[in-house]
């Protein structure tokens, strides 16, 4: 097997990486849909916003290497559980009520809560005093707006649709509401990052994450759940219990050929 | 003094016969997902500039983040411009500015439309696509403005999907002679 890479606590690493690991593990659930979204279209349109996503952390990670010493695929595929830094909400399996676990209403509105997240971070981003994660932003950004428009676009038709699709869409929304606490919960890391001018905090852009979301749900008649003292940890390192099973799929490859390349 | 100004205008044109050359070269490096348009026509090639006496150095930018053809399209250019002769070639990726497809050339937007794909519109910069929700019992297809098709030149046409077969494109149908086609997104 190969031996897992460490991570120094290099804040500034730790930032990028947060980026990189979001996109890049929302990437991986929606890679699951390959095959089996309900329409040939949402097939074609779900691989196509991972392809995107994909691209985006592979850019990240060359980033990362510049500062911690290692390849993409080292940081993509050789670390450790607690060396992964993703908000918990991309890792969450693509449906979280018992026997489904493939819900297009669940995933569809997670594609577009973080679309609505990374579209004002990467417009924030594009004056990073890092000139490459800046460039990286001014490419991404077209992206997430098409991913949000997409997305956006699904939870209106489901949310104000049927009985059933509205049904459906609203429990997607009650399951992922609490998961998107943790994007905006400010810590060493995002203040070194703002300290230094590489990004903003990721709370910093909480206002502009609401508004985005707030036309769309409204659109939807989607009521916003209640908040409650529940927080997630991904970025931290602590996981939840679903991220070790995406982690023995995603990286088989790498684990028993080591240094396999296309 | 005059000699030496002599030899300086004959290595400028020198030079850039040279840069004219490797930009000839370069417009026969078709892109291996749309192979009708060059990746000159596209605006993947940023800047050529000597290197040497025979050497050349290739500024590229990819189209999308995760475009799977970048890497081929590296390969397959130092390969074209190795085999007319420049040695070594230096191939260099730029991030910024992000491309876009306004770079794709008029001569870029013919072909496309002649292979059946219809070419982009202009970005609208800094403005974000409306969402093309519509209320129920409406039709939700007809979103921004109809696209001629590429084959009938009919704009009786509607977007059948946002994402289409690579990350450069969307699926539209054409009303009036029933065919499908490709849409180049503009991004």
């Amino acid at each position: 097997m190969q031996t897992s890479i460490t991570l120094s606590n290099d804040p500034k690493l730790r930032y990028v990486l947060r980026l990189a690991d979001t996109c890049l593990i929302l990437a991986q659930r929606l890679g699951e849909w390959c095959g089996h979204a309900p329409a040939l279209e949402e097939d074609i349109a779900l691989t196509n916003i991972a392809l995107d996503l994909v691209g985006q952390s592979r850019l990240l990670y060359a980033l990362a290497g510049t500062m911690s010493g290692h390849t993409e695929d080292q940081l993509a595929f050789l670390r450790d559980e607690r060396d992964y830094l993703n908000l918990t909400l991309v890792e969450l399996p693509n449906g979280i009520r018992k026997g489904q676990p493939n819900d297009f209403a669940f995933t569809i509105l997670r594609v577009f809560a973080v679309a609505s997240f990374l579209k004002p971070l990467w417009q924030r981003l594009q004056t990073s005093n890092d000139a490459e994660l800046a460039a990286v932003a001014g490419k991404a950004i077209k992206e997430a707006r098409y991913h949000q428009q997409h997305a956006g676009d699904w939870v209106v038709r489901l949310g104000d649709g049927t009985d059933e699709s509205h049904r459906r869409m609203q429990d997607a929304l009650n399951q992922l509401w609490p998961y998107t606490t943790e994007m905006f919960n400010n810590d060493v890391v995002d203040d070194a990052a703002h300290d230094a001018g590489l990004g903003p905090r990721f709370g910093d852009v909480k206002t502009d994450w609401l508004a985005g979301m707030d036309a769309v749900l409204s659109a939807a008649t989607l009521q916003l759940p209640k908040a409650n003292a529940f927080a997630s940890t991904g970025k931290v390192g602590r996981h939840s219990e679903h991220m070790g099973f995406l982690l023995t799929d995603m990286q088989h490859l790498q684990r028993s050929f080591p240094g396999g390349v296309w | 003094m005059i000699a030496n100004a002599e030899s300086e205008t004959v290595l400028t044109v020198a030079h850039e016969l040279t840069v004219a050359f490797a930009w000839e070269v370069l417009h026969t490096v078709l892109d291996p997902e749309v192979p009708v348009v060059s990746i000159c026509d596209l605006g993947i090639v940023r800047d050529v500039l000597t290197q040497g006496e025979r050497g050349l150095n290739v500024v590229l930018t990819p189209t999308y983040s995760g475009c799977p053809a970048t890497e081929m399209i590296a390969v397959e250019a130092t390969n074209t411009l190795t085999a007319a002769g420049f040695t070594p070639v230096n191939l260099t990726t730029t991030h910024a500015p992000a491309w876009t497809s306004d770079w794709i050339s008029a001569e870029g937007r013919d072909k496309l439309r002649r292979y059946g794909i219809a070419p982009p519109g202009p970005v609208q910069q800094g403005q974000d696509i409306v969402l093309r929700y519509m209320p129920q019992g409406k039709q939700s297809n007809q979103i921004a403005a109809a696209l001629d098709c590429p084959r009938c030149g009919s704009n009786n046409t509607e977007r059948l999907s946002a994402f289409g077969s690579t990350a450069c494109k969307a699926l539209w149908r054409c009303m009036a002679c029933k065919e499908p086609f490709e849409h180049f997104k503009p991004f």
